[in-house]
C-alpha cells in the first residue's frame, strides 16, 4: 500500500510528465513554463494585495465597531444619572451585542493575518524559483540536444510545477477565505449604517442557546449597571449631565428624557 | 530524497528515516480513508513535525523535484482526499 505523501509526489509528477509529452519541443515547452510562471507571480502578488486589502478594511470596521460600543457605554451613563435605568439597560445591551461582533471580527482578523503571511513568504519562495528557472532553461537551451537535455528538462520542470501547484493551492484558499470574509464584512457594513444589532453571520440559533445567551448577556449588563450604579454614588458630583439635575435615581422624568441618536 | 511539504518548501532527507516515515504515511492514508478525522490531524501532525525534525530546508531557488510531497499543516481530510483524487486541488 502506498501511504499519503507518496501518492501526491506521484500525482504531481504525472501531471509535469503529462505537460512535457505534450511538446515537441520541449525548448518551447521551457519557454511556455516560464511564461506561465510569470503569469502565476502576478496573479499572487495580486492575491496578497487583495488580501490586504481585505484585513485592512476589516480593522477600518473594528474601529467603526469600537467607537459604537464606546458611544453605547456614555449613553448608558448618561440614562441612568438622569435616572432612566430603562434606557440605560437597553443601551448596555446593545453594547453587549456589539462587543460579540468586535470579538468575531478579531478572530477573523487574526486569520487574514495569517494568511497574508503565507502568501507573502509563498511570493517570495515562487520569485527565486522563477528567476533560478529562468537561468537554468537559457543554460539548457544554450547546450541542446535532444538527449542530454531531456532529463535536465524534466528536472527543472518537475521542480518547478510542483512549486506552481503549491502556490496554486495557496491563492486558492485565500481567495476563498477572502471571499468569506468579503461578505461577512458587506454585513457588517449594512449592520453599522442600518444601527441594527442582528448576528450577521446568518447562523441560526435554537430557542435554547438563544435563552442561554439572553441570561448570559443579562447578567452581564446587570454587572454593568452595578458598576455604574457604584461610581455614581461613589462620584455624583463628577458628573456634568446636560439638562440633568443629577439626583434621584428611581425618579421619572419624561421630560428630559435622553434619545437615541438613529444611524 | 526530497521532500515537500505544501506551503513551507522542500527538505531534504536522509534515506534512513525512510521506514519510519513510511509507517506515519501508511496510518495517515488509512485514516483518511476511514474519515478519522482526529487520527488523521494527529498522525499528520507528527509526520510534519518528524520531517521538518530529520531534514535540511532545500534553498528556495533549488529546483528539485520532490520524491513525496505532504500536505500542508492546517489542510482538511476533505482537501487531502481532492488532492488524492488526481484533479480538483491541483492546478495543470
Amino acid at each position: 500500500m502506498s501511504g499519503v505523501m507518496k501518492r501526491m509526489g506521484m500525482i504531481f509528477r504525472a501531471k509535469a510528465n503529462k505537460a512535457l509529452d505534450r511538446a515537441e519541443d520541449p525548448r518551447e515547452t521551457l519557454d511556455y513554463s516560464y511564461q506561465k510562471q510569470l503569469e502565476l507571480l502576478q496573479k499572487v502578488r495580486r492575491g496578497v494585495a487583495d488580501v490586504a486589502t481585505s484585513r485592512k478594511r476589516l480593522e477600518l470596521q473594528l474601529n467603526q465597531l469600537q467607537q459604537q460600543s464606546s458611544k453605547l457605554e456614555d449613553q448608558g451613563r448618561k440614562a441612568l444619572a438622569l435616572g432612566r435605568e430603562d434606557l440605560a439597560r437597553e443601551a448596555l445591551s446593545r453594547r453587549a451585542a456589539l462587543q460579540q461582533q468586535v470579538t468575531d471580527l478579531e478572530t477573523q482578523h487574526t486569520t487574514l493575518q495569517g494568511e497574508e503571511e503565507k502568501l507573502t513568504l509563498a511570493a517570495q519562495r515562487l520569485q527565486a524559483k522563477v528567476d533560478a528557472f529562468r537561468t537554468k532553461k537559457e543554460t539548457i537551451k544554450a547546450t541542446y540536444t535532444a538527449a542530454q537535455a531531456q532529463t535536465r528538462i524534466g528536472e527543472a520542470f518537475s521542480g518547478i510545477s510542483e512549486e506552481m501547484g503549491d502556490v496554486g493551492l495557496a491563492i486558492q484558499r485565500a481567495e476563498d477565505k477572502t471571499a468569506q470574509l468579503q461578505a461577512r464584512a458587506g454585513a457588517i457594513d449594512e449592520l453599522l449604517a442600518s444601527g441594527a444589532l442582528d448576528d450577521p453571520s446568518g447562523m441560526a440559533k435554537d430557542d435554547i442557546q438563544a435563552e442561554l445567551d439572553r441570561l448570559s448577556g443579562g447578567t452581564d449588563v446587570e454587572l454593568e449597571l452595578q458598576r455604574m450604579k457604584a461610581e455614581l454614588a461613589g462620584g455624583s458630583s463628577q458628573q456634568a449631565i446636560e439638562g440633568g439635575t443629577g439626583q434621584g435615581q428611581s425618579q421619572q422624568q419624561p421630560q428630559d428624557t435622553p434619545r437615541f441618536d438613529k444611524q | 530524497m526530497i521532500v515537500r511539504i505544501m506551503g513551507e518548501g522542500q527538505v531534504k532527507l536522509d534515506d534512513v528515516h525512510f521506514t519510519e516515515l513510511n509507517e506515519l504515511d501508511d496510518d495517515l492514508l488509512r485514516e483518511v480513508e476511514s474519515g478519522d478525522e482526529a487520527g488523521f490531524r494527529r498522525t499528520l501532525s507528527t509526520l510534519l513535525d518528524a520531517v521538518r525534525r530529520l531534514g535540511t530546508p532545500l534553498p528556495d531557488d533549488a529546483l528539485e523535484p520532490s520524491e513525496l510531497i505532504l500536505p500542508a499543516d492546517e489542510a482538511t481530510l476533505e482537501e487531502v482526499r481532492e488532492l488524492l483524487g488526481d484533479d480538483g486541488l491541483i492546478p495543470g
